[in-house]
């Protein structure tokens, strides 16, 4: 354990701080690189909705830049001051409310579709990828490559219309969008988890079906490359039980790099998902980010690409830190 | 190239053929459609409206009768010169990254490696969307090329990255850097090469991924609408429901190019593969294998 908080934990730390402030710097460069002024475009509209008040005004300054006579330090110093404290002014496509307060909304709906959607692809797709990568060349490999090859190049929010089609409206078998019954009250109820799971059931199908393959191409090539090595050969001469060979042995050692692209492919599921929920209409970060497109609310954008990257980073860094556990050579590299 | 036809892959020589027929539509598609059909992607009530397929329009007609044929023709040309633009982009900042990154071991190298592990993290459709909408498609298909490439190289050049680690300390590179040969020189004469393999492969699907997030970003509506290509397509069938009237002419063409470009480039990616890793040449199907076979034997007669 003395170990594991040792250097590399710090460094790994230290790069994910850095990533963060990474992340939280774009925010504040972006819109003050772009032309147009989007600080006077947003401060526009918030005087079209109600008044606003010299405090608000400062605030979209502070975030968006245009504001005349102070460094840009002094905003840089401020702005980072408010992302501490969650600040990140109001929305304009659900005015009054702060942008906070709209993002929370959202996000554990996103989260728990996302979170499940990718575990299940993650553990389907290795499954798949080990069976294919054993024997490289049967039919059910060549077969199950050229399959994936084909589902991995479908786009996300393509197969979510395909679905939505298909099952909600030639079929009936499961409700159009949103992410529960309207007459529902949300809690640990049976009727809402009910409610909840059938509208859950073709957004997580729509990711699942398009990042399975990734999972599965990344497991069979790894596979593939380890099915000849000595101790693989060793294990299968020693007379153990095939299946001892194909999971204790080859795919222990073959999983490992797919775990430490799990990380990085986070990202991409989030990404993709983004456009699932726009389709399904589901109430998570998807469909906010949606509105606030569609009404050139910028403040949401904002608050929702940080809040975005920062649950990206921090799975990223959970998956980083396990994967020193499974992996004992990249503790010993310490 | 010709190594790759002359191994007579299959895979690869199909791929090709899918990728140089959409470049082909992509480049006279629209005067073809235009000229000689005399269909017009943007025309209203050029048949009735929510037609299906038929011989006056071979995909039938969108909300406001305009021919789907000739939208999906012209809209190949938007996709593909984005994909093309984006994934140039794209791969030649993963392959500057990646080399100097991996061929640096000083402070440069580890500070370059940093700057590319944090764009590998920070995930890069959320990015998009962002810039996208502060841009709402100022500039054109050119300028949404360029935001693309720009927000989605990290991953490749992790991979150049590698690569260049294994071959800096190879013989024939270190013998070039003992013999005095300039830094630049050592990397394009003596590493690129080696590379070319990878890029090629980083490259096809920097294009996929281009036209892709390309098809994402019109399809929420954060690119310019009024252009035709196949992500504004679905955005309007999807804004005009599409999907309620059953339209499936409307919105299957789209996804299916799209579908079709990536397959294309797994498919060579699959025999780049082969040709640059021999383990992987397992993956050959019963004939290819026999066929291999019979070459290994024909090598060792020669050799005798």
């Amino acid at each position: 354990m003395t170990r594991l908080l040792g250097t590399p934990f710090v460094q790994r730390i230290g790069f994910y701080v850095l990533a963060a402030w990474s992340a939280v710097t774009i925010n504040f460069v972006l819109p003050r690189l772009m032309p147009g002024d989007p600080a006077s475009a947003i401060l526009f509209k918030m005087s079209e909705l109600g008044p606003v008040s010299e405090q608000q005004e400062e605030l979209v300054h502070r975030l968006f830049g245009g504001a005349r006579g102070q460094s840009w330090w002094h905003e840089y110093v401020g702005y980072l001051n408010g992302i501490v404290h969650l600040d990140f002014g109001r929305s304009i496509s659900f005015y009054p409310a702060t942008v906070s307060a709209v993002v929370k909304s959202g996000f554990l709906w996103t989260l728990l579709l996302v979170g499940s959607a990718t575990v299940i692809a993650f553990v389907l797709g290795t499954g798949l990828g080990i069976v294919a990568g054993w024997r490289p060349g049967r039919a059910l490999d060549s077969v199950g490559s050229l399959t994936s090859i084909f589902l991995h190049s479908l786009p996300y929010f393509w197969v979510a219309l395909i679905l939505v089609y298909v099952f909600s409206f030639t079929l009936g078998w499961f409700p159009l969008s949103g992410g529960a019954d309207i007459g529902v009250v949300p809690g640990f109820t049976p009727d809402f988890l009910n409610s909840a799971v059938r509208h859950a059931m073709l957004p997580a199908a729509t990711i699942v079906l398009t990042s399975v393959s990734g999972w599965m191409i990344h497991m069979r090539n790894m596979m593939a490359s380890v099915v000849n090595e000595d101790y693989v050969l060793l294990a299968q001469a020693k007379g153990l039980p095939g299946h001892r060979v194909v999971f204790s042995y080859a795919a222990r050692n073959a999983v490992l790099p797919s775990i430490s692209g799990f990380a990085v492919s986070i990202g991409m599921v989030v990404g993709g998902s983004l456009l699932t929920e726009m389709v399904f209409n589901y109430p998570g970060l998807g469909s906010l980010l949606n509105q606030a497109i569609v009404n050139v609310d910028y403040p949401l954008m904002q608050g929702l690409f940080l809040i975005i990257s920062l649950t990206v980073l921090a799975a990223n860094f959970v998956v980083d830190s396990l994967y020193v556990l499974i992996d004992p050579r990249t503790r010993e590299a310490a | 190239m010709r190594r790759l036809v002359a191994g007579g892959d299959r895979k690869v020589i199909l791929g090709l053929t899918i990728l140089a027929a959409m470049l082909l539509i992509a480049l006279v598609g629209p005067v073809v459609v235009s000229s000689l059909l005399g269909q017009s992607p943007t025309k209203l009530h050029a048949g009735p409206a929510l037609a299906g397929p038929s011989g006056d329009h071979w995909l039938g007609t969108t909300s406001s009768g305009v021919d789907v044929f000739a939208q999906f023709i012209t809209g190949t040309r938007v996709s593909v010169f984005v994909g093309l633009v984006g994934g140039t982009i794209s791969t030649f900042l993963a392959v500057l990254f990646g080399l100097v990154s991996g061929y640096h071991t000083g402070r440069t190298g580890a500070a370059l490696t940093g700057f590319v592990n944090i764009f590998l993290v920070i995930p890069g459709l959320p990015l998009l969307l962002l810039i996208a909408s502060y841009t709402r498609g100022r500039g054109g298909w050119a300028a949404v090329a360029l935001i693309i490439g720009l927000t989605s190289w990290a991953g490749g050049a992790r991979v150049k990255r590698a690569q260049t680690l294994s071959l800096r300390n190879r013989d024939f590179v270190a013998a070039a850097r003992y013999s005095g040969d300039k830094q630049s020189r050592v990397l394009f004469m003596e590493v690129v090469p080696h590379l070319a393999p990878v890029i090629a492969s980083t490259f096809l699907f920097a294009v996929v991924g281009s036209i892709a997030a390309e098809a994402g970003l019109d399809f929420i509506g954060a690119g310019n609408t009024n252009t035709v290509s196949w992500g504004t397509m679905l955005y309007w069938a999807q804004s005009q429901g599409a999907l309620q009237s059953g339209a499936w002419w409307w919105f299957l063409p789209p996804g299916l190019g799209i579908a079709l470009v990536g397959t294309a480039a797994g498919l060579v990616n699959f025999g780049i593969d082969e040709l640059s890793d021999p383990r992987r040449r397992t993956l050959r199907t019963g004939s290819q294998s026999k066929r291999s076979k019979r070459r290994k034997v024909r090598r060792t007669e020669v050799a005798a």
